[in-house]
């Protein structure tokens, strides 16, 4: 057999595994997110469908199946048609990058965990891809398509306005998104996935600490990013009905929510592999359990959002977008300066300076940024309108 | 080489052949029976008013633009990034470089937040 159909069929089984467990993820996300949200509200969840309700997401992909696809009257019927496609293919292929594992050796020929990852045979090397982050940058702008798209295809003027906001909402999010992540290659000094969390396990340290800032910003715009709460102004029903996706039913309609739970998958496993060390835990250990640290800390920002979900309101269409590029954007800016002004400055040690520069810098970060959210960003109203609100205590008397 | 894009490529026909079957499948599994109150634009059940492909906002138009500006600027910092650590004594240089990029940048932003192109009302 050729070595490159050897390299073929070990990437296949590859892409296999991975979109596998890509595709277990989510519907194990959307039981644990319904569990978690009815713990939180204090009520049961799911728990009609299979033990615990764990089957609960599989009836209702049957369900959405077995539906009626109503294609309106008006609609542009092939962009229409083809409108989630475009949002979930980019989704699903942001995964080529995310490394799961490290450099697995089967007798002459090793490989690592990863879709687009290195390969080395008898008579054949294939390098991991060079452009590495930029692959998922550009898969979730393209993203912006689907969700544009849908909304104008369906000759709904809720749908419309939805789409607007919601691809107006992934652009500006997209810029502190991209801008965080230099503060962390530029410690890596690599543009691969598998060269940062190498590098992570060279100098000893999560990047979370010496790009604590950083590990913010990429958290809360990765949020806005894939329309999660409380950023989720798509789905803000009172306002939009539901948003770019009002005039889809069954399984399209279906396609959206799985497009959304896989960039958040995605999302996850980047900020994984850009702040926690990725696969890697802080000894070396067997290639093959990699995987399993890997999920594990995978899973740690799933249930962070879910978390977030259920714990903070939706925040209003304005202030979101003043967020983006008023707040996060400069702050975001700020670290990469700081971390550059550190790496050039300080040959000895560099890591250890940037640690406690960049704790430092995270605590002050986060005072100043809750300052700006709770205060800054509150529209002033002229003290003529303002209404004074005292604080009373039910049953207490003063 | 071409033979690295050749997994993508097996990753891409995966994700289209899972997106296309879930589609026809349930295009095959789904009842067909449309009325002519089930094809009008959902309008929470009211009857729909005015047109419906209503005009947006200008603004979303501004938002795009300004995205397409910043974006490429941030692709710049890219590079950058990667050469960073390995440039030994030049890194100084490198730093102040990066600081008259981000000043250009800077100006830029401060035009457009003066300008109001980032508030919304």
């Amino acid at each position: 057999m050729p070595e490159i159909l050897v390299f073929l069929l070990i990437k296949l089984i590859l892409v296999i595994v991975i979109f596998a467990l890509w595709m277990t993820m989510v519907p194990l996300l959307i039981w644990l997110e319904r569990k978690v949200i009815a713990d939180i509200q204090v009520r049961l969840g799911p728990n009609r469908v299979g033990p615990f309700g764990l089957l609960q997401p599989i009836a209702d992909a049957i369900k959405l199946i077995m539906k009626e696809d109503i294609t309106p009257a008006l609609v542009d019927k092939w962009v229409y048609g083809l409108a989630p496609a475009m949002l979930m293919v980019p989704a699903f292929l942001a995964i080529a990058v995310i490394p799961i594992g490290g450099v697995v050796t089967i007798g002459e020929r090793s490989f690592a965990l990863q879709i687009m990852g290195l390969y080395r045979g008898p008579g054949l090397f294939v390098p991991e891809l060079d452009a590495g982050i930029l692959l998922v940058l550009a898969l979730s702008s393209l993203g912006v398509y689907g969700v544009v798209l849908s909304g104008w295809s369906s000759a709904n003027k809720y749908s419309l306005l939805g789409g607007m906001r919601s691809s107006a909402q992934m652009l500006s999010y997209e810029l502190p998104l991209g801008v965080a992540l230099v503060g962390p290659l530029l410690l890596a000094g690599t543009l691969r996935l598998n060269g940062v969390v190498e590098a992570q396990a060279d100098y000893g340290i999560w990047f979370i600490v010496p790009q604590l800032v950083a590990f913010a910003i990429f958290l809360m715009s990765g949020t806005a990013e894939i329309n999660r709460s409380p950023f989720d102004l798509p789905e803000a029903e009172q306002e939009l009905i539901g948003g770019y996706h009002t005039e889809y039913s069954s399984f399209r309609f279906a396609m959206f929510f799985m497009a959304e739970y896989v960039n958040m998958v995605t999302i996850s496993a980047v900020a994984a592999t850009f702040f926690l060390g990725g696969y890697r835990l802080f000894f070396n250990d067997i290639v093959w359990l990699q995987p399993v640290w890997f999920v594990l800390k995978l899973m740690a920002f799933l249930y962070l959002f879910i978390w977030v979900r259920g714990t903070l309101p939706r925040v209003r269409y304005d202030q979101l977008m003043k967020l983006g590029w008023k707040v996060f954007l400069p702050v975001a800016l700020g670290n990469l300066l700081v971390t550059g002004l550190v790496i050039a400055f300080s040959p000895a040690n560099t890591i250890l300076v940037m640690s406690i520069v960049g704790a430092l810098l995270g605590i002050a970060t986060f005072f100043g940024l809750s300052y700006a959210i709770v205060y800054g960003l509150r529209r002033r109203r002229p003290e003529s309108e303002r209404r004074v609100v005292e604080p009373t205590r039910a049953g207490v008397s003063e | 080489m071409l033979v690295q894009y050749l997994p993508f490529l097996v990753l891409f026909i995966v994700a289209v052949a899972f997106a296309g079957g879930a589609m026809v499948l349930s295009r095959l599994l789904g009842p067909k029976r449309p009325s002519a109150t089930k094809l009008e634009p959902y309008e929470s059940g009211m009857v729909p008013i005015g047109g419906t492909r209503g005009r947006f906002p200008i603004r979303f138009y501004l938002v795009a633009l300004l995205f397409i500006l910043f974006d490429i600027e941030i692709i710049f910092l890219y590079p950058w990034a990667v050469i960073f650590l390995e440039a030994g004594a030049a890194r100084v240089f490198l730093f102040f470089e990066i600081l008259v990029f981000l000043g250009v940048i800077t100006v830029g932003y401060v035009y457009i937040w003066r300008k109001g192109a980032l508030d919304w009302e």
